[in-house]
């Protein structure tokens, strides 16, 4: 598990050109985060987790380009798509699988399953259901470092797709309006569920779509994970320094359906074999981790490792009991 | 070591499907992620990925093989370094089934055992609801720098109801904070930050623009606790005022008791008097739970004694008796308390004995001060401002009927606003509004129908 404890401690600021032990860093984040989600969707598919279940395979270079550009404090907070995000977070990959499974060693006790996890020790704060409300919520979050006058910051990721939400306007001007310190991370994978950006959002280029707040926005490669790192860092020194929201959008994509019970009508096959040949985020870091000398051995000894933890997050996931049935009846309140 | 790639499932609903289609062949090399076959159901087409590298060894379901069951072995991979030999590891036993869930601990829920009386805290002096809420709020934001106002028109223009009148001269506009008219994000924001553990009073101003916002009430304050298995709290105030004012109409003249009352992981008060404004108010305040404060427009102005030590404070979940009688309880809240005061003194005049509780809060019901003065009237009425349907009297009625149904000496009565949306007119709307005398008559039909 030393891979698993030493992805829990991020929190460095970095330079806004990341050196390569970073690169290797993030391309074993990366490489977590998808070796994870395969498995998820393995164990979805033995029935082992239930419900809804969104993977994050395409999208893993934003969420672990951003993170490298956060400190210890700073708050994240996404959506129902959210498994990448926590273990970016450092959240162990063992309690994040076993809530999808639904047992008692999952970070909510099996109890929030895949889209409701949390962890108040990483400053995770969700997994949001509800699609563009962790918009609000982010931006309340942001309000509270504001109001207690810490120089924290909070990410509040969301997809295109919830862009055309009212209240993500809403928190737009408020934000602006209280010079809330947040990144608002637009990641945008082109299909919300399975309608196109083109086919849902009239703007064509939704890093503007703070501009009539004066929201500073940026449009990024999301594929590239030194790309993502890099506009990540100006828009954290942004916040940091008190000057109000920033905006990313990331362009990615996402290979797997909405959820796992999805037709996957809306796109050629060819589209998603394209992105998945010329544009992957891990292919592309690996081939430039090789460029610049770190030799075969050492990225094989990382992908060994990862192997490794997801083996044992997924063997903990199906041995840790399910939940007693006296948690029904716990967290409804908290004590008076 | 070689693997079982089992068939799996689209939805936690498929039992089984179609192995549509394999993309590789024996013999074929594999990567982690590698698309391997295509499986399909009635409603979907999906991609089956290998999850580990190695080699196909054995091909055990043709494709075009209908009917598949979910977690039948359909291939084997052999590992690396690993010959061609079928594999062995059976398939993982699916999970067990859970256990029938344990029935509500009721006791616990809804009512607790209440032996104390009320705290006398000596002095009273008259003041309006208005100022007992004001009062609150600005002693809890003495007592605690995390407690903080925010809302349309709280601060410059000191309440769209004066409720906040002068505490932005005292505590400042880092504390208390005008909204733009954006309750869904301006919600969402407070919600998020009492995450964090800022104790927020978000100010309504009036409780039909909170529909605007009701998803961060529910989903994102009342179920967070339970979702994050006890690690997030959320200790919010809603307030603000509830139901008919006067002459507003459908729109803002609606009674939200009821949809609130039915949501776990929320407390839900309705204040009568200015004692109860400043008690429970405070109280809510310190409570750790997100909490609803429905308050009337009507009483902001009315005068009522309230306690004058600096410490008062009110219990949440406990009604108070606010008239002692022998022949009929009349249960109800906010400003239906009065109306059913009015009531009981008409009725007294006719020598019939009606007791009034005042609910104070809704959730948690205070069941067992209900049911203990049922037990001793033998007849109930339910005064409530709002529809009737699933309404706040229909609850109190059922836990009468589970809890001392064998003393009832006739049916639960209920008194409520007409089930139409709130009329204009003067006329149509005094129609449409629970009157002391409507109180009256359902007690004295319950009297008449014992005798």
């Amino acid at each position: 598990m030393a891979q698993a404890a030493e992805s829990r401690k991020r929190g460095k600021a970095r330079a806004s050109e990341p050196a390569t032990e970073h690169l290797i860093r993030a391309y074993h984040d990366m490489l977590l985060i998808r070796r994870f989600e395969e498995r998820a969707g393995q164990l979805y598919g033995m029935g082992l987790i239930g419900g809804f279940c969104h993977l994050y395979i395409g999208q893993e270079a934003v969420v672990v380009g951003v993170q490298m550009a956060l400190k210890e404090g700073d708050q994240v907070i996404t959506s129902y798509r959210d498994h990448g995000h926590m273990l970016a977070t450092g959240m162990a990959p063992r309690g994040v699988m076993a809530e999808l499974t639904g047992r008692s060693g999952g970070y909510s006790h099996g109890k929030g399953g895949s889209m409701h996890m949390f962890s108040r020790e990483k400053n995770f704060f969700g997994g949001h259901g509800i699609v563009g409300a962790q918009v609000s919520l982010g931006a309340g979050l942001a309000f509270a470092n504001a109001y207690r006058g810490n120089d924290n910051v909070s990410v509040t990721y969301f997809g295109e797709g919830a862009s055309n939400q009212g209240q993500v306007y809403e928190s737009f001007n408020l934000a602006a309006l209280l010079k809330l310190p947040v990144v608002f991370v637009i990641e945008n994978n082109r299909y919300g569920m399975g309608t196109s950006v083109e086919r849902s959002s009239a703007s064509k280029n939704l890093s503007l779509n703070g501009a009539p707040w004066g929201i500073p926005g940026r449009q990024v490669d999301g594929m590239n994970v030194v790309a993502v790192h890099a506009a990540a860092v100006e828009a954290v020194a942004h916040c940091r320094a008190g000057n109000g929201p920033f905006l990313l959008e990331m362009q990615t994509y996402r290979y797997r359906g909405h959820s796992m019970s999805d037709p996957a009508k809306y796109r050629t096959r060819e589209e998603v074999q394209k992105m998945r040949a010329e544009h992957d985020p891990i292919d592309h870091l690996r081939a430039q981790l090789a460029e610049a000398g770190v030799d075969e051995a050492k990225l094989k000894s990382i992908e060994d490792d990862v192997k490794a933890v997801i083996q044992d997050a997924a063997e903990f996931a199906q041995t840790s009991p399910e939940p007693d049935p006296s948690e029904l009846w716990t967290d409804v309140l908290a004590e008076a | 070591m070689s693997t079982q790639i089992l068939m799996p499932a689209l939805s936690p609903t498929m039992t089984e499907g179609k192995l549509a289609r394999w993309l590789k062949k024996v013999g074929d090399a594999v990567r982690a992620g590698d698309v391997i076959a295509e499986i399909e159901t009635d409603k979907a087409t999906m991609e089956v990925e290998a999850v580990d590298e190695g080699k196909i060894a054995q091909i055990l379901v043709e494709e075009g093989t209908e009917g598949v069951a979910v977690n039948t072995p359909i291939a084997v991979l052999a590992g690396e370094g690993d010959g061609a030999a079928p594999a062995a590891k059976a398939a993982p036993p699916a999970p067990a089934p859970r256990p029938a869930p344990s029935p509500a601990p009721a006791a616990a829920v809804q009512t607790q055992a209440h032996t104390a009386a009320e705290k006398d805290w000596g002095a009273q002096a008259p003041i309006t609801v208005r100022e007992a809420l004001r009062d609150a709020m600005a002693a809890e934001m003495r007592r605690d720098g995390d407690v903080l106002l925010l809302g349309e028109e709280v601060a410059q223009y000191q309440g769209a109801y004066k409720i906040s009148q002068g505490l932005l001269d005292e505590f400042g506009p880092k504390r208390v904070i005008d909204m733009p008219i954006a309750e869904h994000g301006f919600t969402g924001m407070a919600v998020g930050a009492a995450m964090t553990g800022l104790k927020p009073i978000l100010e309504f101003m009036t409780f039909n623009f909170a529909m605007q916002a009701i998803d961060h009430i529910i989903n994102s304050a009342a179920k967070t606790r339970y979702m994050s298995g006890g690690q997030m709290h959320c200790p919010i105030v809603f307030r603000g005022p509830n139901g008919a004012a006067s002459r507003v109409a459908a729109q803002h003249s609606q009674c939200y008791a009821s949809w609130y009352a039915h949501v776990p992981g929320l407390k839900v008060i309705a204040p009568w008097s200015s004692a109860d404004a400043k008690g429970l108010l405070r109280a809510a305040i310190r409570d750790p739970n997100p909490v609803i404060f429905l308050e009337n427009e009507i009483l902001y102005g009315q005068t009522f004694d309230c306690p004058t030590d600096d410490a008062f404070i009110l219990p949440i979940g406990r009604a108070k008796i606010e008239r002692p009688g022998s022949d009929v309880t009349i249960v109800a809240f906010s400003i239906m308390v009065g109306v059913a005061l009015q009531a009981a003194e008409a009725l007294a005049a006719e020598g019939i004995s009606a007791e009034v509780i005042n609910l104070r809060t809704l959730r948690p019901l205070d069941t067992e001060t209900i049911v203990a003065s049922v037990k001793k009237t033998s007849r109930l009425v339910t005064v409530e401002e709002g529809w009737p349907f699933a309404g706040i009297g229909a609850e109190v009625c059922m836990q009468i009927i589970e809890h001392c149904f064998d003393w009832l000496d006739a049916p639960p009565s209920r008194v409520h606003g007409l089930d139409v949306p709130l009329p204009y007119a003067a006329n149509l709307e005094k129609l449409a509004l629970p009157q002391p005398d409507w109180v009256a008559d359902a007690a004295r039909k319950l009297m008449h129908g014992a005798r």
